[in-house]
């Protein structure tokens, strides 16, 4: 996979060589003519991304894909879904091979401003990373890892925090750094190393993986800020709209008790916000190139972001992970949507 | 006035000026598409709000290494980690070129022996790993092989010094004390005079027809001249044991099981392919050769020393340099098992954490293209010194 890697970078690279400069309204006007969504997500996370036992790819990463499908199109069908590895996901974005990257990736300053990406403050996840150990070690604090051999995935922020975290304590660590997720929870199952870190949905969901789940356990550190959401070039600013409220109307639907169940009978509500969010008022979409009813078509065809977080991670999956920082403003928690109007 | 008119256009007719017309229009066209390239790639990474250039290189990297050859620290810059993953890449290569040559002379001279066992062992060992996917067998010696080792407070040692277990092989760290400069200077006498007796064997020989055991008087001197000096002015060493603390043995000197796994894959790989060449080599030496050295007497060893494998050297070199870039490419695989190798480091790691794919490609790739060249260049050289030399 080494080679692929290189092959993608490679051909990222010439690609990037080739293309034509971006012009304003380029990522849409590609989008509507092809009549997909070229979407970028994991190769293989349980709750995120992933293929399932019928072929079909699920996850609260790619139910955001097909939200926007619904938006877009009113077909949450109409994405085309391509797995990336953490050290391919950039240079496929930034080569236009995908349209929008939602993939785990945590929004930071560096890759939000030099790398020609942008983030559209859409946070999917609000996550942190944490520290999944073997019981046997009879570890129950990170600040008991001195000495420890750390498995991590390349190329993430996980490396970076990791290697602060260990210098801010005054420990020393020994990290192996392999290509995907799964090879580093292997080198965790083989004893190659004492502790992987990652961000702990991923830990959950690695953990749910391994052969004998009872045998790890999730410390309760946890080391840092990693709000994931999804990624897109700059330049097109309809489509940077178009990713960001998406996530808030399936915010706001939540805020407002709309469901994929109830979204019909709620067009009849006297609810201002209600008849706003669902274009029976007024057309928000037409601003940004949307069909008059996107924000209906996005709660009817995946849920509203409540649904969509009981039924990928929650409490309907096998994750079981609480809503926590993931809850409603409302309700303690971090989600926050601005209104519509 | 036909003529003057011909001869004015008749050097458009010269095969040598067109020939050079050709070359000039060729490669003006390649520069000018190769520019394109350049200028288009920066206009555009430029339109998209890519930093681009080397400044990089200067940042600090802020990453962990798990095997660095010089001193490394989180604070160190990306120039280092390239410098690191060099190292790296040079250190299996290396350590791959030898055990794979070694073996693969051993395994290519065993296909030929008349021993039916040897010869069909040596068959099924070249046969098997040559038709095995590089990948696949690095994999197998990482991930299976790994299982079966120890944890760390179960670890195989040997004599409170050497120890084995998942983590890797820890061996006692020589610390050089005061004597060492005495130590080194017996090595290297030991050395010359090994040299010294060989050129004065070699004249005797050739002029009276004695042999002289040489290897065995040189092994002699490397062994006893340091041993005496170090019983002159004392250890030249101090060992560091590693000692098992908290999680891990710490101190003394470890080998990773990355990279034992990632040296014997490519040296087992590469050794069975080496084989094919030693046979090849071999064969093409024409049969006579031998009967003439029976014919002198010589013992079936100094037949194979003297007469055959020298001459077929001559047929082995230039496929043998292939192997060996190919052993050197191979090397980049490293990053499927978690070695910290050039590919897997720099191209890996550096490019994700700055986003630079044309920067941190180009220069991996420049590395791999002047490794490659340079032990083209060493073997071409070699190949001149054993080339037939025609009288």
């Amino acid at each position: 996979m080494k080679q692929k890697t290189l092959l993608a970078a490679v051909g990222a690279a010439l690609t990037v060589a080739a293309v034509a400069p971006a012009q304003a309204g380029e990522t849409m006007d590609a989008i509507k003519a092809r009549g997909e969504i070229r979407c970028g997500v994991s190769d293989g996370l349980p709750g995120f991304s992933y293929t399932d036992e019928k072929g079909v790819v699920r996850g609260i990463d790619a139910d955001f894909c097909r939200a926007l499908a619904a938006a877009v199109f009113g077909d949450a069908n109409k994405v085309k879904f391509t797995p990336l590895t953490a050290k391919e996901r950039f240079t496929a974005l930034q080569s236009g091979e995908i349209d929008v990257l939602s993939r785990n990736t945590t929004w930071t300053m560096s890759r939000d401003t030099g790398m020609g990406m942008v983030f559209p403050a859409a946070v999917v996840y609000y996550d942190g990373q944490g520290f999944l150990v073997n019981k046997k070690l009879g570890v129950k604090s990170a600040k008991e890892l001195d000495g420890a051999t750390v498995c991590i995935q390349a190329g993430t922020t996980t490396e970076l925090n990791l290697a602060d975290y260990f210098r801010a304590n005054k420990m020393k660590y020994t990290p192996i750094t392999y290509d995907k997720s799964d090879e580093s929870a292997k080198g965790l199952e083989a004893g190659r190393c004492d502790v992987l870190t990652s961000d702990q949905s991923q830990l959950y969901a690695q953990r749910i993986k391994m052969a004998n789940p009872d045998q790890y356990v999730v410390l309760p550190e946890v080391i840092s800020k990693e709000p994931l959401g999804p990624v897109v070039r700059p330049g097109d600013h309809e489509w940077f709209s178009t990713v960001r409220w998406t996530h808030y109307a399936m915010l706001i639907a939540e805020e407002l008790g709309v469901t994929a169940k109830n979204v019909d009978e709620m067009k009849q509500s006297s609810n201002p916000e209600v008849r706003r969010l669902l274009g029976v008022d007024a057309d928000f979409g037409k601003a940004i190139g949307l069909p008059r009813d996107w924000a209906y078509q996005v709660i009817k065809q995946v849920g509203n972001y409540g649904e969509s977080f009981e039924r990928n991670v929650g409490k309907g999956s096998p994750l079981k992970i609480e809503r926590g920082l993931n809850a409603l403003w409302t309700q303690g928690g971090l989600q926050y949507a601005p209104p519509i109007r | 006035m036909k003529p003057s008119r011909s001869a004015f256009l008749s050097w458009i007719y010269d095969p040598k000026i067109r020939g050079i017309i050709a070359q000039v229009v060729t490669l003006v066209v390649l520069g000018l598409l190769v520019g394109w390239l350049a200028h288009n790639a920066v206009t555009n990474l430029a339109a998209r709000g890519i930093a681009s250039g080397f400044d990089f290189l200067n940042d600090p990297a802020g990453f962990g290494i798990l095997q660095t050859l010089i001193p490394y620290t989180e604070s160190d810059t990306y120039a280092r980690v390239f410098v690191i993953g060099l190292l790296n890449t040079l250190l299996v290569s290396a350590l791959g070129i030898v055990a794979a040559t070694i073996l693969g002379f051993i395994m290519g001279v065993a296909r030929l022996s008349k021993n039916a066992l040897v010869s069909a062992l040596a068959t099924v060992y070249i046969e098997t790993f040559r038709n095995i996917p590089p990948l696949l067998q690095i994999f197998f010696w990482y991930f299976a092989v790994l299982q079966a080792m120890p944890s760390p407070r179960q670890s195989l040692g040997w004599f409170d010094a050497v120890f084995l277990n998942i983590r890797g092989l820890y061996l006692p760290r020589p610390i050089p004390t005061e004597a060492v400069t005495a130590f080194v200077v017996a090595v290297v006498l030991a050395f010359a005079l090994w040299w010294v007796i060989a050129r004065w064997a070699k004249r005797r020989q050739d002029e009276t027809g004695q042999p002289f055991p040489v290897f065995w008087t040189g092994l002699g001197l490397v062994v006893l001249l340091p041993y005496l000096a170090s019983l002159v002015f004392g250890s030249p060493f101090t060992w560091e044991l590693p000692q098992l603390r908290g999680f891990n043995f710490v101190g003394g000197w470890v080998m990773i099981p990355e990279l034992v796994a990632l040296w014997v894959a490519l040296s087992i790989y590469t050794s069975a392919f080496i084989a094919e060449i030693v046979r090849a080599g071999i064969l093409a030496v024409p049969h006579g050769q031998t009967e003439a050295a029976m014919a002198l007497g010589l013992t079936p060893q100094q037949r194979l020393r003297l007469v055959i494998l020298p001459q077929a050297m001559r047929v082995i070199i230039p496929p043998l340099t292939s192997q060996y870039l190919n052993l050197t490419k191979n090397s980049s695989l490293a990053a499927a098992i978690g070695y910290p190798d050039l590919v897997g480091l720099f191209a890996g790691t550096v490019l994700n954490q700055t986003g630079q794919a044309i920067e941190t490609i180009a220069m991996a790739m420049a590395v791999y293209l002047t490794i490659s060249i340079m032990i083209s260049l060493f073997m071409n050289w070699y190949n001149k010194r054993m080339a037939l030399v025609e009288r």
